[in-house]
C-alpha cells in the first residue's frame, strides 16, 4: 500500500529525517514510534505532501506520489491528521465532516448526509450542530479523525490521536480505529500511548534522529535494545536486562 | 434565522422606497446605498466568505467603471457591450492579481498590503495617460434610452440596483449551500487542514477573487451608466476600497446579508451626522472610523451576529419560562 525509500529531510542544520524507509501493506495497522524529536511528524509530512523531501520517495499502491501537492495526495487515497488539532472552528461539527466528505461528494445533501455517517462512527453524533471550536480536546481528536475519514481514503496517517486524552477516552478510540480497519481502511499511526499502540498495531517502526533503527512486531519492538536506549538513554538497556535477570534469578 | 428574516424583510421594504419615496435626493441616497451593498457583497464573497481581507477592491470598480467608460467613448461600443466586457475584464484582473498573489502564498496583512498596492498603481496609470482620461476622468456623453442604458427615470436604475443586491444574496446563499462554499470556508478556518482534505487552496482562492472582482466591476459599470462621469480617485482611490471592506465588517462578514445591513446602517447614520454637523467635510470618515471601532469592539460579528445573539437569548429565555 505505502512504500518509504530512503526518504530524507533537512531542515537547515537539522537533519530531521535520514535515509528512511518503511512499508505497509494492505488493511494493516503499524505504528511508527520514537522519541520526541525523532523526526515522525516530519516523516508524516513529508508522505503526505506537506514537505518536499530532500531524497527518496514514496509510492501510494504502487504509485509514485513523492513531493506531489497535499490536495492530490488526499484525491490518490492517502489522508493525514494532525498532532495539533486543527479545526475549522467557526463551522460546526456537520460542516466540518462534510469539507471532507465534499472530495468525492459534489452534491452538498449528499456531503451531510454522509458526515453523518462518518460522525456516528467516531462517536460524535450528538455533537453534529456544535461549533468545532467548542469542542473539548478529546471530541477535537475524533473530529480530525472525522474529517479525514469523511475524505473515503485507503491509506490513513493518524498523527497522535491519542495524546492528551485521558486513560478512559483512550480506551474509547480504540475500538472505533479497529472499526475503521475493520471498514478497509489501512492504518499507520504515531502514538506515544503504549497501551494503545499493543492493542491496535501488529507492527512498528521505531524512528530515532531521523532514522528508522528498528522494526517488526510490536512485542520484538517492546523488547529490542536499541529501542529502549533510545527511549531510556545510553546503557538502558543493560540495566533493564540484569533488572529483569536479577528479579527472575531467586 | 433572524438576520435572514430581517434580510428579506428589509429588501422588501427596500423595493417599495422609488414608489412611496418622491423626493429625488433620497431616492439617490438609497440607490448608492444598494450600489455599496452589492459592493460590499462583492468584497465579503473574498473576505467575508474567504478570509482573504482585500484593502484594494477598489481595484476591480474602477476596471468596471473605466473599462465601461473607455469603450464606449474610445471606441464607440454599445453600452452593453462595453459593460459585459468591463464585468469580463474585472474577472480576468481578479483571476490574474489571485494568481499571482496566492502562488506566493500572501495571507493577512501582506494580501492586504499588495491588494491595496494593486488598486494604487492603477490609479495612478490611469491618472496618466489621455487614453483613460488623464486625470480628468471620463465624462460619457448623454443619450438618453434603454439602448444606451441610460434611463432619465431613476427609478429603473433603482429597480436594477435592487436586483443585484438580490443576485449578490443569492450568491450568498449558494456559497453557504454548495461544495465550492464549504471549502472557501475551509481555506479560511484554516490552511493546512483544508489542504489535507484534497482542496486545492489556490484553485479556491483564485476562483473566490474571479468572482468577487467580476461582482465589484458591474457595480463600476452600474456606477458610470448612472453618472455618465468616472475619475481616478473616486474609482481607484481607497476610500472605494474602505467602502467595501466596511460595509460588510460592520454588517456582519460571511453572512448574507452582512453588507446589506451594513451599507444601510453606515450611511444612514452617516447622512445623519452629516445633518448634525452641517457637512464638515471629512468629518463623516472620523464618524465611520469611529462606528467600525465600535463595531470591532462591542460586534464582533457585525450587525447580523446582534441579530442572532439577540434571538439566541430569546429562545433561551422561552426554554426557561
Amino acid at each position: 500500500m505505502l512504500e518509504v525509500r530512503e526518504l530524507s529531510k533537512r531542515f537547515g542544520g537539522i537533519q530531521a529525517v535520514n535515509t528512511a524507509s518503511l512499508d505497509v501493506y494492505e488493511n494493516e495497522i503499524v505504528a511508527l514510534l520514537g522519541p520526541n524529536g525523532a523526526g515522525k511528524t516530519t516523516l508524516f509530512a513529508a508522505i503526505a505532501g506537506f514537505v518536499r523531501p530532500d531524497s527518496g520517495n514514496v509510492r501510494l499502491a504502487g504509485r509514485d506520489i513523492t513531493s506531489l501537492p497535499p490536495h492530490v495526495i488526499c484525491a490518490r487515497g492517502l489522508v493525514r491528521t494532525f498532532q495539533i488539532v486543527q479545526p475549522f472552528g467557526a463551522l460546526t461539527v456537520r460542516e466540518n465532516i462534510a469539507v471532507g466528505a465534499h472530495l468525492h461528494h459534489a452534491s452538498r445533501r449528499q456531503a451531510l448526509a454522509r458526515a453523518e455517517d462518518v460522525a456516528e462512527k467516531v462517536g460524535l453524533g450528538p455533537r453534529l450542530n456544535q461549533p468545532a471550536a467548542t469542542l473539548t480536546v478529546a471530541g477535537r481528536k475524533r473530529l480530525e479523525l472525522a474529517r479525514a475519514l469523511a475524505t473515503d481514503p485507503k491509506l490513513l496517517l493518524l498523527d497522535e490521536v491519542m495524546a492528551g486524552l485521558n486513560p478512559m477516552e483512550v480506551s474509547e478510540i480504540v475500538p472505533v480505529i479497529q472499526a475503521i480497519r475493520g471498514s478497509g481502511v489501512t492504518i499507520l499511526l504515531i502514538e506515544h500511548v503504549m497501551q494503545a499502540v499493543v492493542s491496535l498495531a501488529e507492527r512498528a517502526y521505531v524512528l530515532n534522529n531521523g532514522r528508522i533503527i528498528a522494526s517488526g512486531t510490536t512485542a520484538e519492538i517492546a523488547s529490542d535494545p536499541q529501542v529502549i536506549e533510545a527511549y531510556l538513554g545510553h546503557g538502558a538497556a543493560a540495566r533493564v536486562q540484569s533488572r529483569l535477570e536479577a528479579r527472575h534469578a531467586p | 434565522m433572524t438576520a435572514k428574516i430581517t434580510g428579506a424583510v428589509l429588501l422588501a421594504l427596500l423595493f417599495c422606497v422609488p414608489f412611496a419615496v418622491q423626493s429625488e435626493f433620497w431616492l439617490s441616497f438609497w440607490l448608492l446605498v444598494l450600489m455599496y451593498a452589492f459592493l460590499g457583497q462583492a468584497w465579503n464573497v473574498l473576505g467575508g466568505y474567504g478570509g482573504q481581507f482585500s484593502f484594494g477592491h477598489a481595484l476591480f470598480f474602477g476596471i468596471g467603471a473605466f473599462g465601461t467608460a473607455i469603450l464606449q467613448v474610445r471606441h464607440g461600443l454599445n453600452a452593453y457591450a462595453a459593460g459585459a466586457i468591463a464585468i469580463a475584464l474585472g474577472a480576468i484582473v481578479g483571476c490574474a492579481v489571485g494568481l499571482l498573489v496566492f502562488r506566493y502564498r500572501l495571507r493577512g496583512a501582506y494580501f492586504a498590503l499588495v491588494t491595496l498596492a494593486f488598486a494604487e498603481v492603477a490609479r495612478i496609470l490611469i491618472s496618466s495617460f489621455d487614453y483613460t482620461g488623464s486625470g480628468f476622468g471620463m465624462l460619457v456623453p448623454l443619450a438618453r434610452g434603454a439602448a444606451n442604458f441610460q434611463f432619465e427615470d431613476r427609478r429603473i436604475f433603482y429597480v436594477i440596483a435592487w436586483t443585484l443586491v438580490v443576485i449578490g444574496a443569492l450568491i450568498a446563499w449558494w456559497l453557504e449551500n454548495s461544495r465550492f462554499g464549504a471549502r472557501l470556508m475551509a481555506v479560511r478556518e484554516n490552511e493546512d487542514a483544508a489542504q489535507a482534505l484534497g482542496i486545492n487552496l489556490i484553485r479556491t482562492k483564485v476562483f473566490a477573487i474571479t468572482l468577487s472582482g467580476a461582482m465589484a466591476a458591474t457595480v463600476g459599470v452600474f456606477y458610470v451608466q448612472n453618472f455618465l462621469f468616472v475619475d481616478s480617485h473616486l474609482a481607484f482611490g481607497p476610500a472605494m476600497s474602505i467602502e467595501a471592506l466596511l460595509v460588510s465588517i460592520i454588517g456582519g462578514m460571511g453572512t448574507m446579508f452582512g453588507p446589506l445591513f451594513g451599507a444601510v446602517v453606515l450611511h444612514a447614520l452617516g447622512e445623519a451626522a452629516k445633518q448634525v454637523t452641517g457637512n464638515a467635510p471629512g468629518l463623516n470618515l472620523a464618524f465611520y472610523g469611529l462606528l467600525l471601532i465600535l463595531a470591532l469592539r462591542f460586534l464582533p460579528n457585525g450587525i447580523t451576529g446582534l441579530l442572532s445573539r439577540r434571538m439566541a437569548r430569546r429562545s433561551s429565555e422561552r426554554a426557561h419560562a
